[in-house]
């Protein structure tokens, strides 16, 4: 593996790692959206504000993470990206700046109405920001960036993959964010609502399984490197996505939330890193490759030392997090200020 | 000429201009206030305080609407760095991108350590929970400082050489760690402190001014204002210490300051006046003094603008603009040091000026002065570069997108930031009539189903 290589992988991480636990959260809003009025949606609500509140922003950085990388280590790659998709990536910009401080703002209205307000500003760019990060994919994927960025602004957003790549990011995140949402209702002791989520969960999973399969024909037109890609050497990954998706039905279905949180990480993983894999060398398909967008070797190896010190520093403190938000004190000290939501619920 | 400039220019420009503007003042409170919080915080539980315990409590949920909006319209900036100077970014992406990541990573660990915190009351021991405020002052050091080595390396290009039109030897270390980023570091850090101290203070200010008088109010004032004086006494000296680097690094920038048309030996401080054709009108000069303050010496000159090659000339206009702003930063600091510290110096003497209306109001205006002095600076450092982006290196116009349509995405900015703005206020000040009319601390959420059972405790 070159050092461009190695800088590529780096970069990444962070894009399935964000493609994760930022596609929980943006999912989470898709939920929230649903939800139904303010009565019967108000269990799952709070359920979501307790859930993505600690750790919604730290699940948003990998995105800032992404975009420094992007730019220091292939900087013409974000030069050409950013120029060629102006209009979804501003677009996506916005739905962030709407979806982070609606949520915030949320938790604090005064009043059911300014929290219906805010609530649907939240859901609904929810929905919108990664349909436009998924078509921003599809765009690159598909060979629509050009290497010196003057592409079409327009085919980039309309063209079969980035359709593709869109609907498949929503429905993934809707799919991850509802199997988490059953498991952290189950260990709240909250069977309705896990009952509720598992449902979703369910019917999503399957059609994220048929999305994936019927988006796949347009690809061999349209994206014939992607294509080709992932029924070659990305195939392992893509048959494994699949497994570990059926896995996470079969769980879900079993009623064992905690085994279905982690298969379905894995199967949204591994679609994620096939994409990779099966684009691979190129950063940006058919246009540019890795090794010739790679800036200045000092900067990749000082791109190494802030991954390490990142290493070192951002994942103990982002495990104590996550490792808090799990623990029994943590949900219990909700718990105590809260009823059961199932014995006071009028039918 | 401002207007003059054609294409996506202008609303790249202005786009940059609001983006930025907004995202500093949120910055200051995501890089100040955590400490500021701490102060109380620890108080509260080592004295086993309440009433600081209290503040704590609120201002860690004010902070939590504002580090939203903070980390949102920051992410928005990193996507424009591309949206609108793409060739910039194809350029010198490599040479200037470190501390851009090295201030993701202050970011992450700010950003996790905030939501520890934040959901942290009641939930972890008083200690440990106290504890969680450190590494989010530390990454507000971190952060500031790699932000401020973008900008100073803006001003003062490093770690790279030019060979036949092509960046070469790029040194991603010596570009941070250029000549100018330690005392450009300095003198945001200070301003993250002046804005958070005033602001937080005011908010007290005008409880004290409706009656309030009790403690809560005179500790949610005194203690920001305590770390507002602290920095504003200190923020003359750094930035004097900054501006007399300019003659050597950026002499259009100490010109436009100075508003030097000709280089005269000794240099006169030439306080207010215009250009208007080339030439000086309505100032007031005082021989001499532009020499010691500029150049810390009785006779040497401050290069005049019209002694700079004509490309590089700033126009009368923003010449002006940057003259302007830099002398109303400079009155509305010397104003709030010599405020601040009254305060002290009569609290001293044992003169109760929380009672003073006119101190309060005082108090209040030095909140609007302290914004208003960060923006002015801003325009200084900004607007004063002008025409580069890279000083010496690259112009706006040859690192500007390509695309149209900026004026769609700058107008459309301008209703989701002004939308924005209104929510933050709208939120936080029901926030503050909640806490009044008694509601526990944790203000529920309206749809809460949880709600019944939230009590004060």
């Amino acid at each position: 593996m070159s050092l461009a290589e190695l800088v590529a992988t780096l970069l990444f991480a962070g894009v399935l790692a964000y493609a994760l636990f930022a596609g929980a959260d943006f999912g989470s809003g898709v939920w929230d959206l649903t939800a139904g009025d303010a009565e019967r949606g108000a269990p799952l609500r709070s359920l979501i504000d307790r859930v993505i509140g600690p750790v919604w922003e730290a699940n948003h950085v990998w995105l800032i993470y992404v975009l420094v990388f992007l730019w220091t280590g292939f900087p013409s790659v974000f030069a050409s990206v950013m120029e060629t998709l102006y209009i979804p990536f501003s677009l996506a910009g916005l739905g962030i700046v709407a979806r982070g401080s609606a949520f915030a703002f949320r938790k604090f209205a005064p009043t059911i109405a300014t929290a219906r307000l805010f609530g649907a500003l939240f859901a609904l760019s929810s929905v919108v920001t990664p349909f436009l990060l998924g078509c921003i994919v599809g765009a690159i994927a598909s060979g629509r960036v050009p290497a010196d960025g003057q592409g079409d602004v327009w085919t980039s957003l309309t063209g079969p993959t980035s359709l593709v790549g869109g609907t498949l990011a929503v429905l993934t995140c809707a799919f991850v964010a509802a199997t988490f949402l059953a498991a952290e209702a189950d260990q709240r002791d909250l069977p309705e609502l896990a009952a509720g989520c598992r449902r979703r969960a369910l019917w999503t999973g399957g059609l994220v399984g048929v999305a994936a399969l019927v988006g796949i024909v347009p690809l061999a037109d349209d994206a014939p490197t992607l294509f080709d890609g992932l029924t070659g050497k990305a195939l392992p990954l893509v048959v494994g996505s699949a497994v570990a998706g059926t896995t996470a039905l079969w769980a879900l279905w079993r009623r064992r939330y905690r085994d279905a949180r982690p298969a379905a990480v894995v199967a949204v993983g591994m679609v994620v890193s096939g994409w990779a894999v099966g684009q691979h060398p190129w950063i940006l398909a058919d246009t540019l490759t890795i090794e010739a967008a790679a800036g200045a070797r000092a900067t990749l190896w000082a791109l190494v030392i802030v991954f390490v010190v990142a290493g070192a520093l951002v994942l103990p403190a982002l495990g104590y997090l996550f490792w808090l938000t799990q623990r029994p004190g943590w949900v219990a000290a909700e718990r105590h200020r809260r009823p059961r939501t199932s014995r006071r619920r009028p039918r | 000429m401002l207007f003059a400039e054609e294409g996506a220019l202008l609303p790249a420009r202005w786009q940059m201009t609001v983006s930025l503007g907004s995202h500093i003042v949120l910055a200051c409170f995501g890089v100040a206030f955590p400490v500021v919080i701490w102060v109380l915080h620890r108080r509260g539980i080592r004295d086993d305080d309440a009433v600081a315990l209290g503040l704590a409590k609120r201002w860690s949920k004010v902070a939590a609407v504002l580090f939203a909006v903070g980390a949102v319209s920051g992410t928005i900036l990193s996507f424009e760095m591309g949206l609108l100077w793409p060739e910039f970014m194809r350029v010198y992406g490599d040479v200037i991108g470190l501390p851009f990541a090295l201030e993701g990573i202050a970011f992450f660990v700010e950003a996790i350590f905030i939501g520890i915190y934040l959901y942290g009351w009641d939930r972890l021991p008083p200690r440990v929970h106290l504890a969680m405020l450190v590494p989010i002052g530390i990454a507000g050091v971190v952060g500031t400082f790699c932000v401020l080595a973008v900008n100073a390396w803006m001003n003062a290009p490093t770690g790279f050489r030019m060979d036949a039109g092509r960046v070469v030897d790029v040194d991603p270390w010596a570009a941070m760690f250029n000549p100018r980023v330690w005392l450009q570091f300095a003198h945001m850090w200070v301003a993250t402190f002046m804005v958070v101290g005033f602001a937080t203070a005011a908010v007290y200010a005008v409880g004290l001014l409706r009656g309030r008088d009790d403690r809560h109010h005179r500790l949610g004032f005194v203690v920001p204002f305590a770390f507002a004086t602290v920095a504003a006494l200190a923020q003359p000296v750094v930035g004097h210490v900054l501006g007399m680097r300019l003659h050597g690094d950026q002499a259009p920038k100490l010109a436009a300051i100075d508003l030097a048309v000709e280089t005269e030996s000794p240099s006169p401080l030439v306080i207010g006046g215009i250009l208007i054709d080339g030439e000086r009108r309505f100032a007031i000069e005082i021989p001499r003094l532009g020499s010691l303050i500029s150049r810390a010496s009785p006779d040497r000159p401050v290069t005049g603008l019209a002694d700079l090659p004509s490309e590089d000339r700033p126009g009368d206009g923003l010449a002006t603009m940057v003259h302007l702003s830099f002398q109303a930063m400079v009155a509305i600091g010397v104003a709030l040091a010599g405020l601040s510290a009254a305060f002290w110096w009569a609290r001293r003497r044992g003169r109760d000026w929380l009672r003073q209306r006119w101190f309060l109001r005082a108090s209040v205006a030095a909140a609007v002065g302290a914004v208003l002095a960060l923006e002015l600076g801003w325009i200084v450092t900004e607007v004063g570069r002008q025409p580069w982006i890279a000083y010496d290196h690259m112009r706006v116009e040859d690192a500007v997108t390509g695309n149209g349509g900026v004026w769609i995405s700058f107008t459309v900015l301008v209703i989701v930031y002004t939308a924005m703005t209104v929510g933050a206020a709208l939120v936080l000040r029901s926030m503050a009539r909640r806490w009044r009319s008694g509601e526990p601390l944790d203000l529920p959420t309206p749809y809460d189903t949880a709600r019944d059972m939230d009590v004060p405790r």
